[in-house]
């Protein structure tokens, strides 16, 4: 393809034993606006750090307008007119708009930076694209969306006539959205040429030329987006008829649903109208409402970034709440702390196990009872022979590797860091437990062990509020599946009801429904 | 006479606050904390000393007084920037260090554990008037100093500096952003290599004025006033002019507490603690909360 | 690399120390002296002989207590400069409760008592930086750095003017609660400022290591330290570790302050913790934060400071301060560079 403006060819990408680009292909057409879509950890982000020269890849070609420019750093990148517009915006935000525009190749007169050429600039860009904003303005006095303007106007006024957009639209309100759609018209009405990242599968059909999906670090298709239709896509990104089969299969006696959840069992949390609050957004929560029973698995599902970690870090009485009430067994436990919470049978096992989850220089045995460390100490003294004992049981029942309490837990795989965590929350009494990816960067057999325990768990009578972006996961465990888009549950349905071709596209946003029970 | 008296030697006290105040505001603002304003001020001291020693010349003597603080600089630089040591950790050190080295180089070069002998300073009007006696004599001879028309001039200049050169919106990134300026192509380490050189030449102009003003070297002879322009820097909250005012400030507060020795209002040591106290108070937040740069300490890699 | 990787604790500040030897070379050798002579020279004059030994050791008390001042505080991530202006306060309080008590009161009492005081003097002067910086999230470093001028001043303020001997920097001998000296027991110390504060400094260390390793505190200081947000996930409370943490180590430096002030000269004198404070901070980082690392970090120190006094005939003393400079330096260029060594080139690529 010689009309191709990008192209990636087989790029590989890893970070030490990660391989977050496997075979990762793409091939973008001068003046279209193209549409990459992938799960969570895909590895669509760093392909795309990779052609604006943020990463070298390990292997593989990358081109530009045909000329091999593998390896470039940003300097040359910008040279050769490549611009990423990155997720978590690039600005200094004590700096003005025009001040962050021009930073690292400002207009000079004499000695001194001319902010009058600046501010032209900036106006003059405005101008073109339809992009207004006052380049005065200090960038953290903005908005968000006036603030993903700077970041695009930075990249043009640098002189990309290749734009990547790294997932613009998730922290983008609506209007903000549209308006975003008429500036990439704009641009490829000028010949630009335009890369999106995104989730959103009616983002794709609205705006984009071709879409390509990724999926587990490779490209695993490339359609043009007038062939394709939002279902096929979601089939692409999650590989579901395969994996998804397969998950039944494997655990067909213990399918979820067999365990029909009996509405007039006992309600163990119940969360009413809760709202996390955000600076200069909207709230990350913005009023969910939610009851698990006991003896049951709710699934959240949705695209990460919806407001699921706020939620959970909220109910473990890790982060303040604006509104809205917690009960516990009936018990109103919102201004409870995290030990308190704790105390009276909250479990939480965070998503991020090697920041929350765990002291990683800590041993196997200490990290066994971080939380818990007021139960294994007399009058201030720790009980080491206590906590030696409970880590030589815990070790043997959840089969953590190597099967030595004194191993510091850095030494240790994901799997077995992954199984201190669950053995910890889960080891002990608890009548909620919070699972926030449970499984997320675990080894298979791992995998698997963990949804037992899940199960076992349900099964014995406990109430556990699940959120995977994983949607394999949630439909082989849940018993009801709520569906999280921007802060609020859109849909939950009982298990019988939901799959992929159900749910994605309250996942995506292309449907919003009432709650169905 | 007695309020122009009283404004003649607050500005000579405050002169090396100014300077010092000036390169903390620099480094600080690239994100380097700079714990070591002081050393650099009592190397700029000692290396204006030997300089104006062996040459008799006061300008060769700022020559090497800006020489020693940049060598000063360069090694705080290599440390923090280059091999990415714990800047507080550093800055602590090489204060010890200045003050050690130092007197060592008292001892090797002078053979006395207190003072240099007489050096040459910039006394152009003693000369001139035949160093008349006169108090507005006096007055004037200690005005006619090119360090304090500079000392004027540090926070202004790197108040232009940061805000009207490409390197100063370099520098204001750097410190906010690291990410960000790296994303634009922007060399971190080298923007924080010249932030702490420039602020080590500063510093070092402070010393070199005070040595040169008392004709000689004695043994740490900054006496906390990088400390004290470090206290001007944050309670100025980081912004040039504010800091130049807390400059002033702290000056006149020591003035007024040198003038009012007799009458022992208020005693000594309160006046002392203003500085600190203000400090510790802005940055509690309890009035106008002092903001530091975002990235300030920060390593980056 | 695992060979590496187990070494690499000890590696770093033995590779500083040879750094700094190296600069102490170059020193020695600017004054015509010859460095092995020298060295000779330091160690005669400090374990050559008991009274050396002696003033070693009574060095070394102090340094041991700063020391785990600022250890214990970096053990919980924070980074306590303010050792110098709690040990300054401890001393003072310790003094002030010698001079309080009856003449006469029995030593059983009166130390245990005076020993209080200071340990409350040092902590009151820790507990601001950990106040401000929990409930505002001041910044440790500066508060203490400004704290230490503050709290020196107002000792000056007080010894100048309400407590002090005419003519005289320090205030009048205490009246009960002094420290005996080893000299009492040990007569080859005689004439030595080594006193019995040394087991003062023992049981601080002692009751250091078991805090950090035994008790549940500890077990969430350490969290604290190394992850914060996994010890707010456990249920710890930042804050209030930070707090009681600062607190603590003032206590110790403050019980430092005893050395001077009840083991050697029986009264408070400005000035006499000059420098302790930021040795302290070179001791800590060389002892690695543990208790036995701050204790014989703490010789090693006490044994440059003292060496520097008996080499002064040949080589200024300040030679020793150099070094110390140095030695901290280089600590702080090898740990992280030794990390980034074991651990290996992972993500260096960008």
């Amino acid at each position: 393809m010689t009309d191709s403006a990008l192209e990636a060819i087989h790029i590989v990408k890893r970070f030490g034993s990660v391989e977050a680009n496997r075979d990762a292909n793409l091939s973008v057409g001068a003046g279209e606006i193209h549409a990459v879509v992938g799960e969570n950890g895909a590895g669509k982000s760093t392909l795309m750090r990779v052609l604006a020269g943020l990463f070298v890849p390990d292997a593989g070609t990358v081109r530009v307008h045909g000329r091999n420019v593998t390896g470039w750093d940003t300097r040359r990148a910008i040279a050769a007119g490549v611009g990423m517009v990155h997720q978590h915006f690039m600005l200094v935000p004590t700096l003005t708009v025009a001040e962050n525009l021009v930073l690292g190749q400002e207009p000079t007169r004499g000695v001194r930076l001319d902010l009058a050429a600046a501010s032209e600039s900036v106006n003059s860009l405005c101008a073109r694209t339809g992009l207004r904003v006052d380049p005065s303005r200090r960038v953290d006095a903005l908005s968000v969306g006036e603030a993903q303007r700077v970041e695009i106007l930075k990249v043009l006024y640098r002189g990309a006539r290749i734009l990547i957009l790294d997932e613009p639209t998730a922290v983008l309100s609506p209007p903000e959205v549209r308006e975003l759609w008429t500036v990439l018209r704009t641009l490829k009405a000028r010949g630009d040429t335009v890369v999106v990242i995104t989730h959103k599968l009616d983002e794709v059909a609205e705006i984009s030329d071709a879409v390509t999906v990724m999926r587990a670090g490779e490209t695993v298709g490339c359609l043009r987006t007038q062939d394709a239709t939002p279902a096929a896509i979601a089939r692409m990104m999650v590989g579901r008829d395969v994996v998804l089969a397969g998950d039944l299969v494997r655990h067909g006696d213990h399918a979820p649903g067999a365990a029909v959840p009996d509405v007039a069992r006992r309600v163990a949390l119940e969360v009413t109208d809760l709202v996390v609050a955000r600076p200069r957004q909207r709230p990350a929560v913005d009023g969910v409402s939610l009851v698990v029973r006991e003896g049951e698995i709710v699934g959240i599902a949705g695209v990460e970034g919806n407001g699921q970690t706020e939620l959970i870090e909220a109910l473990a009485g890790l982060r303040p709440t604006e509104a809205g009430s917690v009960r516990l067994n009936g018990r109103e436990i919102v201004a409870f702390d995290v030990r308190a919470r704790a105390d009276v049978g909250i479990s939480h096992i965070p998503e991020d196990r090697q920041r929350r989850g765990l002291v990683l220089e800590y041993s196997i045995a200490d990290n066994l009872i971080l939380g818990l460390q007021h139960r294994f100490a007399h009058r201030g003294v720790m009980q080491r022979d206590r906590v030696r004992r409970n880590a030589d049981r815990q070790i043997e029942a959840f089969d953590i590797r190597p099967p030595r309490p004194d191993v510091p837990a850095r030494a240790l795989s994901g799997g077995n860091q992954q199984k201190i965590v669950v053995a910890r929350e889960m080891g002990r009494d608890f009548s909620v437990l919070l699972a926030a990816q449970p499984t997320r960067g675990v080894d298979v057999g791992a995998i698997e062990f963990i949804h037992a325990r899940l199960r076992a768990a349900r099964d014995g009578g406990r109430a556990i509020l699940l959120v995977s972006a994983d949607l394999v996961e949630v439909l082989a465990l849940a018993d009801r599946v709520a569906v999280m888009y921007e802060g609020r549950i859109v849909v939950t349905l009982p298990r019988a009801q939901a799959s992929a071709e159900v749910l994605g596209p309250y996942m995506t946003g292309a449907q919003r429904g009432a709650k169905l029970s | 006479m007695i309020v122009l008296a009283f404004l003649v030697q607050a500005l000579r006290i405050a002169v090396p606050y100014l300077f010092a105040a000036a390169g903390g505001v620099l480094c600080e603002r690239s994100g380097v904390i700079a714990l070591t304003l002081e050393g650099w001020m009592l190397t700029g001291a000692f290396s204006a000393t030997l300089g104006s020693y062996y040459s008799g010349s006061a300008w060769a003597g700022l020559v090497c007084g800006v020489a020693g603080g940049l060598l000063a600089a360069s090694l705080h630089a290599l440390a923090t920037v280059r091999y990415r040591a714990d800047q507080v950790v550093v800055g602590i050190a090489a204060n010890l260090l200045a003050v050690g080295a130092t007197r060592f180089f008292l001892r090797l070069a002078f053979d006395s554990s207190s003072n240099s002998p007489r050096v040459s300073g910039f006394d152009w009007f003693a000369a001139v008037s035949g160093g008349g006696t006169s108090d507005g004599a006096s007055l004037l001879s200690s005005l006619a100093n090119p360090l304090v028309l500079l000392g004027m001039l540090s926070l202004p200049f790197v108040s232009w500096l940061l805000n009207g050169t490409p390197f100063g919106l370099r520098v204001r990134a750097v410190g906010e952003r690291p990410d960000a300026a790296v994303s634009v192509g922007i060399h971190v380490g080298r923007v924080r290599w010249l932030a702490v050189l420039g602020a080590g030449a500063l510093a070092s102009l402070g010393g070199s004025y005070l040595a040169l003003e008392q004709h000689q070297f004695t043994d740490s002879m900054t006496a906390g006033r990088g400390f004290i322009a470090l206290a001007a820097v944050i309670f100025g909250n980081w912004e040039p002019r504010r800091v130049a005012v807390a400059c002033a400030l702290f000056a006149i507060a020591e003035t007024l507490q040198i003038q009012l020795q007799g009458l022992q209002l208020i005693p000594s040591q309160f006046v002392e603690m203003i500085p600190y106290l203000l400090t510790i108070i802005a940055l509690a937040g309890v009035v106008g909360r002092s903001v530091s740069p975002a990235a300030l300490g920060r390593q980056v890699d | 690399m695992n060979v590496l990787r187990r070494l690499a604790p000890i590696l770093a500040p033995l590779l500083a120390l040879l750094i700094a030897a190296v600069v102490g070379d170059a020193l020695i050798l600017t004054f015509g002296q010859s460095p092995a002579a020298v060295y000779r020279l330091l160690v005669d004059g400090t374990l050559g002989n008991a009274y050396g030994i002696g003033q070693v050791i009574y060095k070394a008390t102090t340094l041991a207590c700063t020391g785990m001042a600022v250890a214990l505080g970096l053990r919980a991530g924070l980074f306590n400069i303010g050792a110098e202006g709690q040990l300054a306060m401890g001393g003072f309080a310790a003094a002030v409760v010698g001079l309080l008590l009856p003449v006469g009161t029995p030593a059983l009492l009166a130390v245990p008592v005076c020993l209080a005081g200071a340990a409350l003097g040092g902590a009151a002067v820790g507990a601001v930086p950990g106040v401000l910086k929990a409930r505002f999230g001041a910044h440790e470093v500066i508060v203490t750095i400004m704290l230490n001028f503050i709290v020196l001043a107002f000792l000056n303020w007080i010894v100048a003017t309400r407590l002090h001997v005419p003519e005289q920097l320090h205030t009048p001998d205490i009246r009960a609660g002094a420290i005996g000296r080893l000299a009492g027991a040990f007569p080859a110390f005689h004439g030595s400022a080594a006193n019995w504060t040394i087991l003062v400094a023992l049981a601080a260390a002692g009751f250091m290591a078991w805090h950090l390793f035994r008790t549940r505190q500890g077990y969430e200081l350490r969290a604290v330290g190394l992850q914060p947000a996994a010890a707010e996930s456990g249920g710890v409370h930042v804050g209030r570790v930070w707090l009681r943490t600062m607190t603590l180590a003032g206590a110790i430096a403050g019980l430092g302050g005893t050395n001077f002030v009840l083991g050697y000269k029986q009264y408070y004198e400005e000035g006499f913790a000059a420098g302790a404070g930021f040795i302290g901070i070179a001791v800590a980082l060389v002892g690695r934060n543990h208790p036995v690392g701050v204790l014989l970090a703490s010789l090693l120190f006490a044994v440059l400071s003292q060496g520097g006094l008996a080499v002064n005939a040949v080589v200024p003393k300040q030679m020793v301060d150099v070094l110390t400079a140095v030695v901290i330096i280089a600590v702080a260029v090898t740990v992280p560079e030794m990390q980034r060594l074991v651990r290996g080139a992972h993500g260096a690529n960008r």
